[in-house]
């Protein structure tokens, strides 16, 4: 079941990523079927579901990432992040991801310093005044809550940090090409409860400034992190709200089911 | 590192902290109105009641939302259910008050003076003193203060027996003063219920405590 009216499931907010009859295919395998939704500006949007039922698939289609995958296609529908449709053939994909940033579930930080990781992506945009890169890498890894814990040792290797300290790092260097939307695919599902924590806090910090959207197969994340929560269940949008009607008052009985730990 | 939602279970227990002193007022103010032929503050203990009723309300509905979106455990998920359990206490405690009122505006509005009140005025004094100790042995997680407001049930429930007697003996066929007397009886068992909610709020709070260790 899609939601018919989009607008009527998300509240007190502005849309900033609207989708509309959207469906997706890999090859001759459909995906995603006739997705209609709204995503809030600064605010935290969760997506749950069981595996492989299309809720990865389908942000990665917020930053076309994708576009990578060759046989990867849309059949119907668009998707417009600030009314304008991210699949127009006139859309540079290259600054669309910097506008929409990606955290991935096994962080990735470069082989390089704390400090490179974050400048590298402004040093490909020609950016070279010293100044300048020290005063933005501080800026992302005080937004990170990273920066007290790494200021004195910049110039060491990423890979030196621990797993979640990597993951906020990660998210440093997304936010160092000011984007607008953070995606995270399963962010914490790597880390430890006290990285979780440290990265759920950050997060809940930085919709103050960003709009986020994060597929989790925690609900007990998606509950206490999230405004709105769609819940995915074989490539369809079973049901989209608040995330307290959700989890208190579902209205389908699928979702009242996952979340219960009934399914299947 | 406090989550970020810490601030609802604070919340929570402001508005607990709140019932207790509306409830504890109700009690007062319904009782003082009684005892002193005081039809103003008798109207003010009716008025209390609505407020009572939705801080219940507010309390239960935050417990739900905090048990099904922040999956409390050990220690917060002992708080909400005490949270619950104490609120519904002071509830009903309420509902008691608002009796007292309602009879004693009915016995002053149709006899003007309450009467001889001193046995109900002894097991008042104690029954509010019981749930003024209940709240602050809540709010201060105090054990032994909880374990002293159970042992003065058993004197409450004493003088409500005392009165029941007393007050049964004297009914006759004279209209007003058996109705006045009945009253009395229902207020008496009013305050005694009062009392029994503050021993099970200590109770609670015994519980809470407790289960810690």
């Amino acid at each position: 079941m899609s939601i018919s009216n989009p607008s009527q499931t998300t509240s007190g907010g502005t849309p900033i990523i609207k989708i509309r009859n959207f469906d997706f295919a890999y090859g001759d395998a459909q995906a995603l079927f006739d997705i209609n939704m709204d995503i809030n500006a600064k605010q935290v949007t969760a997506f749950i579901g069981p595996s492989g039922c299309g809720k990865s698939t389908f942000l990665r289609c917020f930053n076309r990432m994708n576009d990578l995958i060759e046989i990867a296609r849309i059949k119907n529908g668009e998707i417009k992040i600030s009314d304008i449709n991210i699949y127009n053939k006139d859309v540079d994909v290259i600054q669309l991801r910097k506008h929409v940033g990606m955290v991935f579930q096994k962080s990735n930080p470069f082989p390089k310093s704390i400090y490179d990781n974050i400048a590298y992506g402004l040093r490909i945009q020609g950016v070279k005044k010293k100044s300048e890169l020290d005063e933005v890498v501080e800026r992302c890894l005080r937004d990170a809550a990273l920066w007290d814990e790494v200021k004195d040792r910049l110039s060491e290797s990423a890979l030196g940090m621990s797993g979640g300290q990597q993951q906020r790092l990660c998210i440093a260097r997304a936010l160092a090409v000011r984007p607008k939307i953070l995606l995270m695919d399963e962010p914490c599902s790597a880390l430890d409860p006290i990285a979780t924590a440290k990265v759920e806090e950050l997060i809940h910090e930085l919709k103050k400034d960003y709009t986020i959207v994060i597929v989790t197969h925690s609900m007990q994340q998606a509950a206490r992190l999230s405004d709105h929560t769609a819940f995915f269940y074989l490539g369809k949008l079973i049901e989209y709200g608040q995330t307290d009607q959700i989890f208190m008052n579902p209205r389908d009985p699928q979702t009242e089911a996952y979340i219960s730990g009934r399914f299947g | 590192m406090k989550p970020f939602y810490q601030h609802e279970l604070e919340d929570l227990r402001t508005k607990l902290i709140l019932i207790g002193e509306k409830a504890n007022e109700a009690a007062r103010i319904a009782i003082d109105g009684f005892l002193n032929d005081d039809l103003k503050k008798i109207d003010q203990a009716i008025a209390l009641d609505d407020v009572i009723d939705a801080l219940e309300v507010e309390i239960d509905q935050a417990s739900v939302r905090y048990i099904t979106l922040r999956s409390p455990v050990s220690r917060d998920v002992r708080s909400i259910l005490v949270a619950i359990k104490a609120s519904h206490d002071l509830e009903r405690a309420g509902d008691e008050a608002h009796s007292i009122a309602l009879r004693a505006k009915e016995i002053l509005t149709s006899d003007g003076h309450s009467g001889d009140t001193v046995t109900i005025e002894q097991m008042s004094q104690i029954a509010c003193s019981m749930m003024k100790d209940a709240i602050t042995a809540l709010v201060e997680e105090d054990v032994q203060l909880a374990q002293a407001v159970i042992l003065r049930d058993k004197e409450v429930n004493r003088l409500h027996h005392h009165n029941f007697k007393t007050l049964t003996i004297g009914i006759s066929d004279d209209g007003t003063e058996t109705q006045k007397s009945v009253q009395k009886v229902f207020i008496s068992k009013s305050i005694e219920r009062i009392a029994d909610h503050a021993k099970n709020l200590a109770e609670e709070v015994i519980y809470l405590i407790e289960s810690a260790k």
